[in-house]
Order: structure tokens, then sequence, then C-alpha cells
């Protein structure tokens, strides 16, 4: 579990992240959402220590990173995985190479399990037999692939993912949202996600925090979000008029006025309301 | 930002260097990369500088001494201590500046533009010493070889030169190359090579691992380190030879 209490980061005069405090539990998604500049990306990097915080205390499992020496920072951070929007996979490098990366610096396993490890963990992400291939050969979606493959090859107990679908299509995305709901729930994994995607926040999203201009606004779960009376939070979330409407076809369906299940054409050839006149007044 | 913040900077890089290694073997793995890259890499340019600077040396040499009093093995001589004072470690290391030195910035910076190097700090290692440390120690390995070599081509270009053109013959080349050999120059040229190898990869790496912004700053960084760089040798260059030509 991560747990964050008072954090809070400035450059200059300017406050990027205000006294935010939050709890991320073992085995979820938890969501950081914001509009670009709301502070989630600096947020993100004071969690794994590439900016030092002014104030507040970050708990990794109840131990304070802030506080510790460089040598335990490190211990914590061999226990670290993180996906980069670019990817960061290191160019000069096959896929096999970037994944066995921190087997050779941080393992003394012989070189055959070595292998045999890279391969299971792309096994892992469905990419067995790109081994020999250079980052620059790859699309987008696999290279986010490797990312992931290379985040999780040390059994990590904390995965931060930056923007994972940024550039990615709608279905691939899905495919990377899963991919890491799963790798979650299977490791056991305190996951945290700074996302912009609305279609993550909805299917993976067991923990949502939003921040607005450096300060947590909202804090929730993808079923709460719907909910929400807060006006910044919505306008942010449901801003097209597309996804207001699917918003308001996923309350109809979570209060058992329709079945999204059921093929839309069915509903549409019902005659009459869908929605019973009593519920209608009511409404 | 001002002199002394960038100074204060390049302190604490070269500072932060010096820790232990998370894993030997991947280090030392590192540094053999480099050595090949440095070494290899520059090694074609340094061949076809030294060899020129050597030949045209001896040919301007010849052309300037017209007075009959001085013997042709003077010739020799002047090539020589010219070579390895001032042609094989300042000029070489000048060329090398903008070989080496634009490369290691270049690389740095791209791996700081792409997070690569953010994504090795979270991976628990520390990036100045797994990836500045090795550059400079390849260079301070590197950099002397290459100027040895070049000052032994250069003076092997004056006698091609001069033997080609009718100058001088081969064995008078040669007993110049004899007379009044100082030792003491060889020291001279070396304690200069392993200034500027240092500050031939110091400070691109220093440009490079602070770089902040696209693919332009890395362009900008780059430029800034081989100028620098370059300055910086001259001014060493001066130092060294009013403190050790007393």
């Amino acid at each position: 579990m991560i747990e964050v209490k008072n954090i809070k980061k400035s450059f200059g005069e300017k406050v990027i992240v205000n006294d935010v405090s939050v709890k991320m539990d073992d085995g979820k998604c938890n969501l950081i959402i914001g509009t670009s500049g709301s502070g989630k990306t600096v947020f993100m990097k004071c969690l794994v220590g590439l900016f030092e915080p002014d104030n507040g205390e970050i708990l990794y499992d109840g131990r304070n990173f802030l506080s510790m020496t460089v040598e335990e920072k490190k211990d914590i951070r061999k226990q670290i995985g993180m996906l980069f929007q670019g990817s960061a996979l290191f160019d000069s490098l096959t896929v096999e190479q970037n994944i066995m990366f921190p087997l050779n610096m941080f393992t003394t396993e012989n070189h055959s399990n070595k292998i045999k490890r890279a391969n299971e963990v792309l096994e892992r992400v469905n990419l067995e037999g790109a081994n020999k291939k250079f980052p620059a050969e790859l699309s987008g979606g696999m290279k986010k692939r490797v990312g992931i493959a290379r985040a999780i090859v040390l059994n990590p107990k904390y995965l931060f993912c930056d923007e994972p679908n940024s550039g990615l299509d709608p279905q691939t995305s899905l495919v990377i949202d899963k991919l890491i709901q799963e790798i979650t729930v299977e490791y056991n994994i305190t996951t945290v996600i700074n996302t912009h995607d609305m279609n993550s926040v909805m299917e993976i999203g067991d923990h949502i925090m939003y921040l607005h201009q450096g300060l947590k606004e909202w804090e929730g779960t993808n079923k709460e979000i719907i909910y929400s009376k807060s006006e910044m939070l919505n306008e942010f979330i449901f801003a097209s008029e597309f996804l207001r409407d699917a918003k308001d076809m996923r309350m109809l369906e979570e209060s058992g006025k329709i079945d999204n299940d059921r093929n839309m054409e069915d509903i549409m050839n019902v005659e009459g309301p869908i929605i019973p006149p009593n519920d209608k007044e009511n409404s | 930002m001002t002199f002394f913040t960038e100074l204060g900077r390049y302190l604490l890089l070269i500072k932060g260097m010096f820790s232990r290694p998370e894993n030997t073997k991947m280090y030392w793995k590192e540094l053999m990369h480099q050595c090949a890259e440095i070494g290899l890499g520059a090694l074609g340019i340094v061949v076809i500088i030294s060899f020129f600077m050597g030949a045209v040396s001896a040919l301007q040499t010849a052309y300037q001494l017209t007075n009959p009093l001085f013997p042709k093995s003077t010739i020799a001589q002047i090539v020589r201590d010219t070579v390895i004072l001032e042609f094989a470690p300042t000029l070489v290391c000048i060329v090398l500046a903008g070989v080496i030195g634009s490369k290691i910035a270049s690389e740095l910076g791209n791996m700081r533009v792409t997070e690569q190097i953010d994504a090795l700090e979270i991976m628990g290692i520390n990036t100045k010493t797994y990836l500045v440390l090795p550059k400079i120690l390849a260079g301070l390995l590197m950099i002397p070889m290459l100027v040895i070599i070049a000052a032994a081509l250069g003076i092997w270009g004056g006698k091609v030169a001069g033997v080609m053109s009718g100058v001088l013959a081969p064995n008078i080349y040669d007993q110049g190359l004899l007379e009044n050999f100082l030792p003491y120059n060889v020291f001279f040229a070396l304690s200069k090579a392993y200034t500027f190898a240092f500050l031939i990869s110091s400070i691109p790496a220093y440009y490079g691992y602070y770089v902040q912004g696209g693919s332009l700053e890395i362009g900008r960084a780059s430029t800034k380190a081989v100028v620098v760089s370059c300055v910086a040798i001259l001014f060493a260059d001066y130092l060294l030879a009013a403190l050790l030509l007393q």
C-alpha cells in the first residue's frame, strides 16, 4: 500500500501539487486524473522519487520514503516498476536485452534463467517472438507492452504508469488497460496510473483521484464517478455530448432501468418509451 | 544561468559519479563499450588529420627555412617538436571535442528527453555513475592513446611529405628526429592529453545529462558542449604551457 500525506511541491513561486493526501491499496488500479498542467505527472514523479516534495510524507507499506537513506531508497526502487509515457526503452538494446537489463543489474541468476524469465514476461504481455527486435522496429502498442514487461520482470510491489494509453488507438488502449488490470490483480501490485483516457477511468478505475490545479478535488471509484456532483469533475470527465450520453446510459443501466447487455436494436424496436411513464415522471 | 551556477552543477555531477556500482560486471561492460565507441569511433579521423598535419608542417617548414646555414635535419626537429608539443595533443583534441563531445552530449541528451535516464533512476541505478563515469574513464583511457598515435603518424607524415617532395632524404629526416630530443616534451604532451581528455568527456556529459526539452534542445546542448569544450581546451592549453614550460 502507498499512503501519501499532505504532499506539496512547488517550482519557484508556482505551487504544482498542494497538500494532497491519498491512500492507494494493493491489487487495485489507482488512477490519477486531471487536465493538462493539473500536477499529475509531478505528483507521480514525487512518489517515485524523481522530484523531492517540499513537505509531506510518502509511505511505502508504512515506511517513509522521504526520510530513507540513499541505500534504503534504492531498495524501495528495486520494488518499483514504471511504464513511461514514451515507453523509455533503451534504443541500443533489443527487446530481450531491455527486459533483461534489470535482471542483469540486480540478480545473480545465470544467463539461461534470465532468458527464461524474459520469455515468461514477454509471453505474459503477448509478445512472444519479439525478443530480437529493436525498439525502433516496434509499434506504439508493442513498445508499451515491452515497457510493461520490463516493469514487471523483477516482480515489483508497486507499478507506476504514466499515460499508458497516450498515442494509442482505442482498441490497443483497451488491450493495455486490460493487461495492466490483470497484472495488478495477478501479482497483487499497488498500481498507480496517470491518465486522460476516460475509457480507462470507467473500465479499470478501482480508485480514482481527480487533481485540479494541484489540489485533490474528488476521490472515489469508477462506479461513484457517474453520480459525482462535482461540477469541475463532470466538466472534465464528461466533456463531450457523446460522453454525457454514455454517462446517462450508464446511470440508467446502474439503476436497472435498461439492460445494456441487450442488443440496442431490440431496445429501439420496443414500442413506446423505454422508461416506464411513472419513472419518467419521478425523474 | 550564471557561470558559477553552471560550474557548481558541473562539479556536483562529477562528485555524484563516485558511488558504489550496483553490479561491477555491468559497469565494466559499459566501460568497454564506451572505450570502443570513443577509441575506435574516432581513430579514422585522427589518422587522417595527424598524417596531413605532419605532412603540411614539414612542407611549410621547408618553405620558410631558406637559409643554407640551417641543416635540412632541422626540418625534422621542428616537425617533431611542433607535432609532439602542440599539434597532436591540442589540435587532435579540438577535433575530438567535436567528434566525441557531440556524440556524448547528444546520446545523454536523447536519453534524458526520452526518459531513459528517469527509467534507470527508478530502477535504483545511480545514472551519474552508470552513464557518465564510464564515458569519462573511457576518454581518459583512449584519448591519450589517440594522441600518441597522432604524434607518431604526424611525424611519419612529415617524413613521407618531405621525401616525396624531394625536400630532404629519409636518413636526414631520421637523423633530425634524434637530434636535441627532450623526453620531457612527451611528458608535457601526455599531461595535456589527459587534461583535455577529461574536459572533452566531462563537459559534453554535463550538457547532455541536464538537457531539458526536445530535439531542438539536444542540438543546442550538443553545439554548446563542443564550443565550451574547445574554449576549455585552449584555456587549459595556455595554463599548462605557462605552468610546465618554464
